[in-house]
Order: structure tokens, then C-alpha cells, then sequence
């Protein structure tokens, strides 16, 4: 078999100009699917930024939630009550909110507020500069070293600026696991003086943060609040439910799938037609191999062969190509989302795999169908 | 002649059916026989290479036997149909169907491939039969590089590269001018026939006459005569 198969390899290979434009159909098909998908997989990632930066195991919250922006503010009972939940190791508030940052020039540069436990800072960042503990300063505020520092002016520590006719200092510079979705800078303060600053409802806390004494108290904790009429997720789950209103309750992931989709039946095109042409062109040929003696199923091997070489070059080539992009693009634009992910690869192969079973399936039947005797024949 | 190669018995094929039915092969039966070269000779549509399909394992008569080694072929299934055509019987196609995009070398070691015999010896041994057609030093070329009768003999060395009983040829000399298609005919008749091999070609080339041992002649689908070559007659 490995003979028939280097045949099949020179065949198709040796056509250069046959190969070439399989490839560039493959190519640019896997190259497209992976940019969609990877676009969507990085604004996905970047939606649920703050559930990954905090960190937190579990989040209580209001069961209508559907991102972490859209916090619908909790009693205080909720914190006490969820700390007298069984296997609840620890849980303290977390306050989220969106607020207007007046710099030096005058102008108005929206942030999102975190507040953190005060006594244990719970979901704090790591530091690139500054102490942590200067958060508890007159005014301390950190800031989010992420793609969209700039637009607070890259502030130093000892930079101020106004929040809500509040001087606001920044003490601290933090590394950001993930950058949000939205473009915000991200400024973290405790509680007290988040809720001091900002102007709340009557209550306060956007999010329990639980730490659960083992993963296997979560289910327990989760029945526990959901008896309060609240909602305990777990980290992963969080960002699926966000995922999920992303995904199917914005148009957001509709539109990504529709140009998948569209990519896909671009590649499919360029691939089934030039393979169809390229069977159609050997057909003959495939004939004198059957009259010399070749068996139907070893034809079919070439082909399913030539199809899966040429799927598998053309999703090594796409795959690079999207990485180079996506890569080259994160070096000049920094907010830029698009990350691939293991899925990305799994979804382009299966789609790779699908094009080339279409295009050979089209060669299969010719190929199948071509008798021996029609090469006499002319 | 030697021993029998080949018998046909009452070999008939029709195409289309009810009043587009038309008769490409009525009845025909001879016999072929170890080393002698057949010639199968007769006008445009008179059904030769019907015949010729039918003979070597590739178009299913409607009617009729063929037997080879006391084995009817049509009764094989069709892998054993491949096997046959594979190891018994060697085509020289009227347009060679040599395949562009493999060298001349790899050409040729397409029966030894499909025969599953290693890559590297295949190569070698066909190497060896281009040596024999004169053209081992074009081992490396791509086909559209050799002129027509070059090719032919690259389609020769194909055919005998997997030793087949049987060599057929379908109007050897029709894409070439009268000397080089005497030359490849000349050839065959003197480096590839041999005591155990049976060569039937089909042409209607009354230049090549001289090298058949028996011409049968076809008209209508039938044969209508049946005569020893200008071998013979030296």
C-alpha cells in the first residue's frame, strides 16, 4: 500500500499548479476559520476578564446576571448568610462599577471600579509596582497595567485623578491576567471607599466571593444559596454563562458562526473544485491503472490519500499563517482579542477533514465510475 | 506455435438495448497461442478492440467464454479480474496513458507497485526493462520529454514489467509515422516475444503485416477470415 500511495503522493504533488491552488483553497479556508473563531474565542475570554483576574472559586450573585459588568447589587444578609453556609471557608464582598475617571486634561475617561474586601483584599492583583498595603492610604487606588493603561495617561504611582469629585491616587501598578472587552481601564480600591466613592443603591455588594473549604462542598454551597434565591457558580461556570449571553443572546456569536460558515464554503469551493478538476483531468489515467490492474479500493486510497495530504498541508499552513497574524497584530495593537485556543485548532481540523471528505467523495464517485474500458474508448 | 494461451468460445457483446441494441461482437471464437504475435485486423467498428477488452479481463461479454490456463475469466470475481489483468496480461494502450507527472522510470514500475512489490526494487527492476526498450539513460525524464516512439517503448517496458503471459496492443502504430511504428513493431516481435508470452495486437496498419503470425480479420463484429502473417510466409 505505501507504493500506491507515494504514487499518489507524486501525483498530486509533482501537479504543481493543481497543488498549489488546493493549497491556497485549504489555506485560506483554515486561515479565515481560525481568525473567526479565534476573534470570538478572545472577546469571550476578554467578556469574563474579571471573574479570571479576581479568581475567586465560587460567586454568589443575582440569579439574572448575565455578565460581570451587569451586577444586580445584593443585601448585606447574603455575605452573612453565605458565610454560614457548611464548607464555606471564607467569603467576602466583591464591589464592581462602572465610573467616570476626570484626568489632568479635562477630559473623561470611563473605568471599572473593583472594590475588594478591605481586611483581605481578596482577588487582589499581583504588583508590577508599588505595595500593596498603600491601598489602604488616603485615595489609594491600583491600576490595571492591561491594553488600555494608556488610557488613563499611563499614570506612575503618585499620579491623581478625580473619580466622582474624589481624589483618587494610584499606589499601585498591577499585572493583568486578562484584558477586558470592553476597553476600560480597570481600577482596583477597597469596598468601603469604592462604595464611599461611587454612588450606590440601597445596597452594595456586587458579588460574594467564597472560597469553598473543598470542591466538593460547591455543590452543597450552591443549593444553600440557591435556597436564599441567589445563584453560586463556580469560576468555570461563570464564564460559560457569560460565554453563553454572549454567544446566543447578542448576535455576537450568530455573526461570527455565519462567517465561519461563509469561510468555509469559500475553502470548500476553491479545494472541491480544483480537486474535482484535478480527478477529472486524471481520469483517464485512473482508467489505465484499473485496466493495468489497480483495484477499486487502492484508487479510492489515492484519493482519500491526495485529498488528506493536501487537507493536512493546507491546515499546517493556515494555522501558522493565523498565528503569524494574530501574533503580528497583538505587537501593534494591544487591545487586540483574537487567541487560539485548542478548540480553534480542533473546529478548523474538523473542517479541514470536512472539505477534504467532500472533495474526495466527488473523486471517489468519478473514480469509481470510470471503466477500464472507456479509456479504449477515448 | 506453442501451447495454447487463449481460448475464446462464442464471445458476443451488444451495447444499448431494445432497437438502439447494437451487435460489437457476434460469436466470435479462436484460439492464441504461446509465442506467436496475433494480429486482430480489420476496419474502424468492425469490433476489434471490443474484443480485445473482452479477452483481457476488462469489458464483460454479454455471452461467451474466455479461457485462460483452463480458467474462464468471467467467472472471477473482480479483485481476482485485477489480479488477472495485473499479472497475466500487459497493455500498450493506443495513447500510451503514460502518467506526465511520474518520471519514466516510475512509469514503468507501476504494475511492480500494484503488485506491492518495495519501492527501491521496483525502481531497479524497472530500470532493467527500460534498459531493454533503449531507453534507461530517459529513466529520470518525465514522459512529455520523449518523442512518440520513445513513449511507446516506455509503455512496453510497462507492460512486460510485470512478466505477463499476454501482451496486448491496441493500433501500436497509429500515433506514429510509418518507419518508427516499423521499428517499435520490429522490436517487440524481437526482444519481447518469446516461447512463453502471446502478443495480440489490433490495428488495421497493413505496414506492419509482415511481423504477424496469423491475422484474424474482423468485419461487423465477426471474424471474417483467418490467415498466417508475413512471419510465417518468411
Amino acid at each position: 500500500m505505501k507504493g500506491i500511495l507515494r504514487i499518489a503522493y507524486k501525483l498530486l504533488v509533482n501537479d504543481k499548479g493543481k497543488f498549489a491552488a488546493l493549497l491556497v483553497g485549504i489555506t485560506f479556508a483554515v486561515f479565515l476559520i481560525t481568525m473567526m473563531t479565534s476573534m470570538f474565542a478572545g472577546i469571550l475570554k476578554r467578556s469574563s476578564s474579571t471573574v479570571i483576574n479576581i479568581g475567586a472559586s465560587v460567586w454568589v450573585m443575582d440569579p439574572a446576571v448575565n455578565t460581570v459588568a451587569s451586577s444586580i447589587p445584593m443585601p448585606d444578609y447574603v455575605l452573612d448568610a453565605v458565610r454560614s453556609i457548611d464548607g464555606v471557608s471564607f467569603a467576602v464582598p466583591l464591589f464592581s462599577s462602572g465610573a467616570l475617571a476626570k484626568l489632568h486634561n479635562g477630559t473623561y475617561q470611563a473605568v471599572t471600579i473593583l472594590g475588594l474586601d478591605d481586611t483581605s483584599l481578596f482577588g487582589r492583583p499581583e504588583l508590577l509596582e508599588g505595595k500593596i498595603e498603600d491601598i489602604y492610604a488616603e485615595n489609594g487606588f491600583l491600576v490595571g497595567k492591561d491594553s488600555e493603561y494608556e488610557k488613563l495617561g499611563s499614570p506612575r504611582l503618585g499620579a491623581d485623578f478625580e473619580i466622582n469629585d474624589h481624589r483618587a491616587v494610584i499606589v499601585g501598578i498591577a499585572k493583568v491576567t486578562s484584558g477586558g472587552l470592553f476597553g476600560i481601564p480597570t481600577l482596583y480600591t477597597t469596598y468601603n471607599r469604592a462604595i464611599q466613592y461611587l454612588p450606590t443603591s440601597r445596597y452594595t455588594i456586587s458579588y460574594v466571593l467564597v472560597e469553598p473549604k473543598s470542591p466538593g462542598a460547591i455543590p452543597h454551597i450552591k443549593e444553600e444559596v440557591a435556597r436564599l434565591g441567589y445563584q453560586a457558580l463556580a469560576k468555570d461556570e461563570f464564564i460559560d454563562k457569560i460565554s453563553r449571553f454572549y454567544k446566543f443572546q447578542t448576535g455576537l456569536g450568530i455573526n461570527v458562526m455565519l462567517m465561519t460558515v461563509i469561510s468555509f464554503v469559500v475553502g470548500l469551493s476553491i479545494s472541491g473544485q480544483t480537486f474535482y478538476t484535478f480527478i477529472l483531468e486524471n481520469l483517464e489515467k485512473f482508467g489505465a491503472l484499473k485496466a493495468i490492474g489497480a483495484k477499486g479500493r487502492e484508487l479510492v486510497y489515492m484519493i482519500l490519500f491526495q485529498a488528506g495530504f493536501a487537507a493536512l498541508i493546507g491546515y499546517g499552513i493556515g494555522i501558522g499563517l493565523a498565528a503569524v497574524v494574530i501574533a503580528a497584530a497583538k505587537l501593534r495593537l494591544a487591545s487586540y482579542a483574537a487567541q487560539i485556543t485548542y478548540y480553534n485548532l480542533v473546529f478548523a481540523f474538523v473542517m479541514v477533514i470536512v472539505i477534504a471528505g467532500i472533495s474526495s467523495y466527488i473523486g471517489v464517485r468519478k473514480v469509481i465510475r470510470i471503466e477500464p474500458f472507456d479509456i479504449f474508448r477515448g | 506455435m506453442g501451447a495454447l494461451a487463449l481460448k475464446a468460445e462464442g464471445l458476443v457483446k451488444w451495447f444499448g438495448e431494445g432497437d438502439a441494441r447494437t451487435f460489437a461482437v457476434r460469436d466470435v471464437t479462436f484460439e492464441a497461442y504461446f509465442g506467436e504475435m496475433l494480429y486482430i485486423e480489420g476496419p474502424s467498428g468492425s469490433g476489434k478492440t471490443t474484443l480485445l477488452s473482452m479477452i483481457s479481463g476488462i469489458l464483460r461479454p454479454n455471452s461467451g467464454r474466455v479461457s485462460v490456463a483452463s480458467r474462464d475469466i468471467w467467472s472471477m470475481s473482480s479483485d481476482e479480474l485485477a489480479d488477472f489483468r495485473l499479472h497475466t496480461v500487459g497493455f500498450v494502450f493506443q495513447d500510451y496513458h503514460l502518467f506526465p507527472r511520474l518520471t519514466t522510470v516510475e512509469n514503468v514500475a507501476l504494475p511492480l507497485v500494484l503488485k506491492k512489490v518495495e519501492w527501491d526494487r521496483a525502481m531497479d527492476t524497472a530500470m532493467g526493462y527500460l534498459e531493454i526498450v533503449g531507453l534507461k539513460g530517459r529513466a529520470h525524464l518525465p514522459p512529455v520529454k520523449l518523442s512518440g516512439g520513445e513513449q511507446q517503448r516506455v509503455a512496453i517496458a510497462r507492460a512486460i514489467a510485470s512478466g505477463p503471459d499476454m501482451l496486448i496492443f491496441d493500433e501500436p502504430t497509429a500515433s506514429l509515422d510509418g518507419d518508427t511504428g516499423r521499428k517499435i513493431v520490429e522490436f517487440v516481435k524481437r526482444d519481447i516475444l518469446t516461447e512463453k508470452r502471446c502478443i495480440i495486437v489490433v490495428t488495421h496498419d497493413s505496414r506492419i503485416f509482415e511481423y504477424a503470425d496469423r491475422i484474424m480479420k474482423m468485419a461487423d463484429g465477426k471474424i471474417t477470415g483467418l490467415e498466417k502473417g508475413g512471419a510465417h510466409e518468411e
